[in-house]
């Protein structure tokens, strides 16, 4: 049984289509990044998969309705919103206290052990804690269910490096064991790009390109050409191109690496840059079949 | 009691069958968590009470004068002298938790919405049928059992106080007991704020809850304004007030109401004379209490579903 699946899905308020038409399939024990612009519909997504919105279309998720079967689901998925959703008057000890009192998969030890290795006062209100301080403690909460699914929507927004990284670090370390599966929305693409096992860009409602990690590294590559080799490499259809350092980085799909070879420089390219070479051809093609990145549109480069 | 090899397969599978918590309990943990965010439904009952007490010590104080004063009135007359502190006192806090309840009721449903900490708590496996009504235990069960116990205190605090200043200024305590049959008083007392402030007023707090799930922002205004529109509206199409009035009555209670526990309203929650006012056995069986239970079941209903489909903004 997948961990989410989700055919048709559609949410629109008013005129505007939130979800124009999502379809996805998430495995059990994948870390899936979602990722997109402001306003791709991430977050539509999450409280949809949540049971925090109504939507339409067929969407189960731990098996189960999330729109019907909200208090059952949230036994067994976290969510953690943007920062700041802890309410700004509960004090530490009462957060420990109200979920072992409502939760049935909370570990109140755990909690505590987790709360311990920050410096993070027990008897402190949420008010009093840092932004930093306070996704921790999130986090630590979270952390000490014992939940199948675990949501995170912009987790780590406004924190600093540091935090950034800690907080990476914990979930991989401390949580993650290849039977829970993590969503991750984001837009900060360098952040996460380690963390994941899959990746599904969303754009105005859609996914428009979704692959595992691995496909990712297998099927693009990046060159840097010269300007002699650069009419024979544009000839092997990159998806994008950017000028760097006085050189043009292409990137290209499925294009056999020893025939790129002689033309430059050779590399894996960032999710980032493949994000960006994604979106821009978006326009004029948002309707593309996911999987594929579309090749960008002649006399669009930069 | 789960057995032990359950516990053992619960720490390997993340999706084990787990053990549900009972009812009562996520009930009150619920409570709990109101109370943590609404400090002052327990600070404010207890200050009002704090204020009550000092305002009883100088009751106590010019007891023995009014006793002297009045020595040639009615018996009845000097038992009034008497009661008049401790109606005042009971009055007086249930006053206060009737406003408390009501500034609740407004804050309850919207504030998660204001500070979007309804994100978080819609990600506890807590339905909105049971948040709801743990913020409904607010006004119709724990305000009202509080007030009691706050009330209970406060007039054995001035019962203590009236003994020591009657002793002292040589009148003598026979009056004061003759005056005062506590436990008449204190299950009048007990009855009057479940009947009432509970039961009776139930409608008005499931309005206003109603009214802090629906309302986007100012849940007062919304809570006020339609009902005075309504008012405004039959006034000039029928130049009658019968809605207004059918509101007020429900408040204050009116004479001409016959179920109603009239005394109690219009003349303080001890009544004017003896304390018997406050039994009023037929207010269980009057069509306006069970009415208005009704309508408070369904504004409750339609909050729970507004809290459901309300979306996070």
């Amino acid at each position: 049984m997948p961990c989410i699946e989700a055919r048709d899905l559609r949410k629109s308020y008013g005129a505007t289509q939130a979800l124009a038409v999502v379809n996805l399939r998430v495995e059990e024990g994948r870390i899936l990044g979602l990722i997109g612009p402001n306003g791709a519909g991430k977050t539509t997504a999450l409280n949809a998969m949540l049971g925090l919105i109504s939507y339409s279309g067929e969407l189960r998720v731990l098996g189960r309705n999330p729109w019907t079967e909200r208090e059952l689901l949230m036994r067994d998925a976290c969510f953690i919103a943007d920062v700041a959703v802890l309410p700004r008057w509960l004090r530490v000890c009462d957060a420990l206290d109200f979920l072992a009192g409502t939760h049935p998969r909370f570990n109140r030890s755990r909690a505590q052990d987790f709360i311990a290795r920050t410096t993070i006062p027990r008897t402190a209100r949420v008010r009093e804690l840092s932004k930093g301080m306070v996704v921790q403690l999130h986090l630590a909460l979270v952390m000490a269910i014992d939940a199948s699914l675990l949501v995170l929507d912009e987790p780590t927004l406004g924190l600093d490096i540091l935090f950034r990284k800690q907080f990476y670090d914990s979930l991989l370390n401390d949580y993650y064991d290849r039977s829970r599966t993590i969503l991750i929305a984001t837009h900060q693409v360098e952040e996460v790009q380690h963390v994941l096992s899959d990746v599904l860009f969303m754009d105005r409602g859609r996914v428009v390109f979704e692959a595992s990690m691995e496909d990712v590294e297998s099927r693009y590559v990046e060159v840097l050409v010269g300007a002699e080799p650069l009419a024979a490499a544009r000839a092997l259809h990159p998806i994008a191109e950017r000028p760097l350092f006085g050189r043009t980085a292409l990137l290209f799909d499925r294009v056999d690496r020893a025939q790129l070879e002689p033309l430059g420089e050779v590399r894996t390219p960032g999710l980032a840059d493949l994000f960006i070479a994604v979106m821009e051809n978006q326009p004029g093609r948002a309707a593309s079949a996911p999987g594929h990145a579309p090749r960008r549109a002649e006399g669009a480069l930069a | 009691m789960s057995a032990p090899a359950d516990v053992l397969s619960g720490s390997q599978l993340p999706a084990s069958p787990v053990v549900a918590i009972p009812f009562a309990r996520r009930l009150y943990w619920l409570v709990r968590r109101e109370l943590w965010e609404f400090r002052s439904l327990y600070i404010g009952p207890f200050a009002a009470a704090v204020l009550t007490v000092i305002g009883g010590f100088f009751a106590a104080v010019k007891l023995p004068g009014k006793l002297h004063a009045a020595a040639a009135l009615s018996a009845a007359d000097q038992i009034r002298i008497v009661q008049d502190p401790y109606n005042f006192a009971a009055l007086l806090l249930m006053l206060a938790t009737f406003l408390l309840s009501v500034v609740y009721c407004l804050e309850a449903l919207y504030s998660e919405r204001r500070d979007r900490s309804i994100l978080f708590w819609k990600s506890q496996p807590v339905s909105d049928t049971l948040t709801v009504l743990s913020k409904a235990f607010i006004p119709l069960i724990f305000l009202p059992l509080y007030t009691f116990v706050l009330t209970v205190a406060v007039q054995i605090a001035m019962v203590l106080m009236s003994v020591v200043s009657l002793t002292l200024s040589g009148v003598g305590t026979s009056l004061l007991w003759a005056g005062l049959p506590l436990l008449n008083m204190w299950t009048g007392i007990l009855f009057h704020l479940i009947t009432v402030h509970s039961l009776w007023y139930a409608p008005f707090f499931g309005w206003f809850l109603f009214i802090s799930a629906y309302a986007r922002r100012v849940p007062l205004l919304w809570a006020t304004l339609p009902v005075l529109a309504l008012a405004l509206i039959e006034r000039m199409a029928f130049g009658t007030s019968n809605f207004l009035m059918f509101v007020l009555r429900r408040f204050g209670g009116n004479d001409s109401d016959p179920p109603y526990p009239a005394n109690t309203m219009t003349h303080g929650p001890m009544g004017s004379g003896t304390v018997g006012h406050l039994m009023h056995p037929d207010i269980l069986f009057s069509p306006g209490l069970w009415t208005g239970l009704a309508v408070t079941a369904i504004f409750l209903t339609l909050a729970i579903r507004l809290r459901r489909v309300r979306e996070p903004h």
